[in-house]
């Protein structure tokens, strides 16, 4: 059957449940078993080629570098779901960054009271550039390329003469330098797991009790079982070395959140249906433009908290922080990792799993001692190659929902 | 119950709406009766969705009085007429694609489970879906899978979960636009026994439609329009597609309650 077949006569009533979990489970879990498997390709490719790439030295390095575009990139996410796009996270994480630096260093400020102006500083920004977006009707493209080129001359105004601020602070610091000790690392652990299985099966629970149809429980604690041995596996790793780093927690505590608010409130199903259908959103009463403009400022406030990160983790802000290939990275993560760039499709895991990918490529090329401009072509590749493939399952999915 | 002797739920009296020279409705009286459904027929150009939006709320009538269940209304916009418990489904829809069908039906009036207040309280998942496959099944409506995207579903399906939408704000008057549209012959049959539920269960329902052969299959009345007047009122079972088809293109006699030129 063609896909351009628009209507079609056969409806499709005539699979069971049980298929239509398992067409679900392949259609949506598939996507991201796919870039786990590339994932796990990249890991072999560098271990082959550099055995130091799997200590658990670098693995720990690895979770610190991905941290700040990490969560840069959670903002991305929200903004891809609209189907829109925010070029000025990498400059404003820049200048925020510079905000608190300053601050915190020139000003004398407290590291909580530096850090909070310049998240809100990011709010700020947001609220600025998501008013224009929706007031003037002007393109998301255009308007954050705008913040694009003027935020880092904000930025250069803010850092004054000397250019470069070493951070000193113990507090900020602290953000990228804390590491808990071995016991801690496996209390957090179990108790996640625990969580983890309680909700997941109560939820299965709270359906059956309720006679809707349920995954299979085969399914639902095979899922338990993986997400358990992964988060073992990864406190085994960081224990071996110096612990579970508080970076990491941050970004995974912050994916909880954010992954929260887009599946189980109702701010986050408007999100998805103005990315997926922006004018049936309006006639259901939702206020588009009001959705429109939070998630500008989620985006740019988690700019900012990314920035702060990547600042604590350089110890120093200078001119050139947040510029470079950072926005680029932040927004490649989610796509390589399944979100789709028009909008209504993605989740707030593209943005960990996609600062993983990207920041294994770049950690092992730097392992590798490549060239820049290897690892630039190799990204690049990376990234091209992802949205190929997520074209062409997306048109298969079509092609096999119609059918 | 049927449309003899009751009080219209919706009734135009002399409505007439022009858009700058253009008389898009002169003097139109048009009722629908709870339990009826109302095939709402003429050419392109004839003033068919001229008088649905202004029966929507989307265009104002110059002139005319509009009244609901007895009482005389003022429809300034769509949220007026949904609040009277007047609901319209367009031709495109307006679905979201990527959203399943639970999510649909219940877009812009989630509902949420108990817990946190204010914007952090969960949905209530479980509590939408039961509701959406009472409601589906109510309706004797066919979709296997509530959870699966709509965008991946036929026209027929899409019709029908637009259509179920529709009614979840509890409206007393249905219209629908051309709902059998670009649907195959069996989707059409499916969309068409829906509207046929939507009569036994007390909706007034008003149909634009551009296919005869579903309009006589369908309505009690059906009520045709031309050049913005209204040519004919004819009841289904009295008149013949000749004289439809003549009142619509303007060439036959006019039918029984119809000829206000």
């Amino acid at each position: 059957m063609s896909t351009a077949d628009a209507t079609v006569d056969e409806d499709v009533e005539v699979r069971g449940p049980q298929m239509d979990v398992l067409r679900r489970f392949i259609a949506g879990d598939l996507a991201e078993l796919r870039v786990l498997l590339a994932l796990a390709l990249i890991w072999i490719v560098f271990y082959i080629a550099e055995p130091r790439f799997m200590s658990s030295v670098n693995l720990s390095n690895l979770v610190l570098q991905m941290t700040a575009v990490g969560l840069v990139s959670i903002g991305i996410v929200h903004v891809l779901l609209l189907g829109e796009i925010d070029l000025s996270v990498g400059a404003v994480s820049g200048l925020c960054a510079s905000i608190m630096a300053v601050l915190s260093v020139k000003h004398g400020w407290s590291p909580y009271l530096a850090i909070a102006a310049a998240v809100a500083a990011g709010a700020a920004i947001g609220l600025f550039q998501g008013s224009v977006f929706t007031r003037f009707a002007v393109p998301s493209f255009v308007v954050t390329l705008a913040g694009l080129l003027a935020w880092p001359g904000a930025q250069l105004k803010v850092l004054g003469e000397t250019g470069t601020i070493n951070l000193n602070d113990p507090k900020i610091l602290g953000l990228t330098g804390t590491f808990y000790s071995d016991t801690v690392g496996w209390i957090m652990a179990f108790v996640a797991i625990a969580a983890y299985a309680a909700i997941t099966l109560r939820s299965r629970q709270s359906r059956a009790s309720q006679g809707l149809s349920t995954p299979p429980f085969g399914l639902v604690v095979g899922r338990i079982v993986l997400v358990a041995v992964a988060t073992l596996i990864a406190v085994w790793v960081l224990n071996d070395d110096r612990g579970v780093p508080l970076a990491a927690l941050i970004l995974v505590g912050f994916c909880l959140m954010f992954f929260y608010m887009t599946t189980r409130t109702t701010f986050g199903r408007h999100i998805f249906a103005v990315g997926g259908n922006a004018e049936a959103a309006r006639r259901a009463g939702i206020n588009v433009n009001r959705v429109r403009v939070i998630v500008f400022v989620l985006a740019s406030t988690m700019a900012a908290i990314g920035g702060i990160m990547a600042a604590s983790r350089l110890l120093a802000v200078n001119q050139s922080s947040g510029a470079g290939d950072f926005l680029l990275l932040a927004i490649a993560g989610p796509v390589i990792a399944g979100t789709s760039l028009f909008g209504g499709r993605g989740s707030v895991w593209h943005a960990l799993l996609g600062a993983l990918v990207i920041t294994s490529i770049s950690n092992g090329m730097d392992l590798l001692a490549l060239d820049t401009s290897v690892k630039f072509i190799v990204t690049g590749a990376v990234l091209l190659l992802a949205v190929v493939i997520d074209a062409i399952a997306r048109r298969q999915r079509q092609a096999a929902g119609r059918v | 119950m049927n449309a003899n002797g009751s009080a219209p739920v919706l009734s135009l009296k002399g409505v007439s709406k022009s858009f700058g020279p253009v008389q898009a409705l002169s003097d139109v009286d048009f009722d629908v009766h709870s339990g009826e459904v109302v095939a709402l027929v003429g050419d392109n150009g004839a003033g068919k969705s001229t008088l649905v939006k202004t029966i929507a709320g989307i265009h104002s009538p110059d002139s005319g009085t509009i009244s609901f269940e007895g009482q005389d209304v003022h429809i300034t916009n769509p949220a007026d007429a949904v609040d009277l418990g007047i609901a319209t489904v367009y031709q495109d829809l307006a679905l979201c694609d990527n959203l399943d069908v639970v999510e649909n039906l219940f877009l812009g009036r989630e509902e949420r489970s108990g817990g946190p207040v204010g914007v952090v309280a969960p949905l209530d998942e479980v509590g939408m879906e039961k509701q959406t496959g009472e409601l589906l099944e109510n309706l004797a409506v066919t979709i296997t899978d509530v959870r699966a995207e709509v965008g991946t579903m036929s026209g027929g399906q899409r019709q029908q979960v637009a259509i179920a939408r529709s009614l979840l704000g509890e409206p007393k008057l249905v219209m629908l636009d051309e709902p059998t549209a670009a649907l195959g012959v069996r989707q059409t049959a499916q969309v068409l026994a829906l509207v046929k539920r939507l009569r036994e269960r007390g909706y007034g329902v008003v149909v634009i439609s551009h296919n005869l052969a579903d309009v006589f299959e369908v309505a009690d009345r059906i009520y045709v329009l031309r050049l913005g007047r209204e040519a004919g009122d004819f009841k289904a079972g009295e008149a013949s597609q000749e004289e439809v088809v003549g009142a619509i293109t303007g060439a036959g006699a006019s039918g029984n309650g119809g000829g206000k030129r």
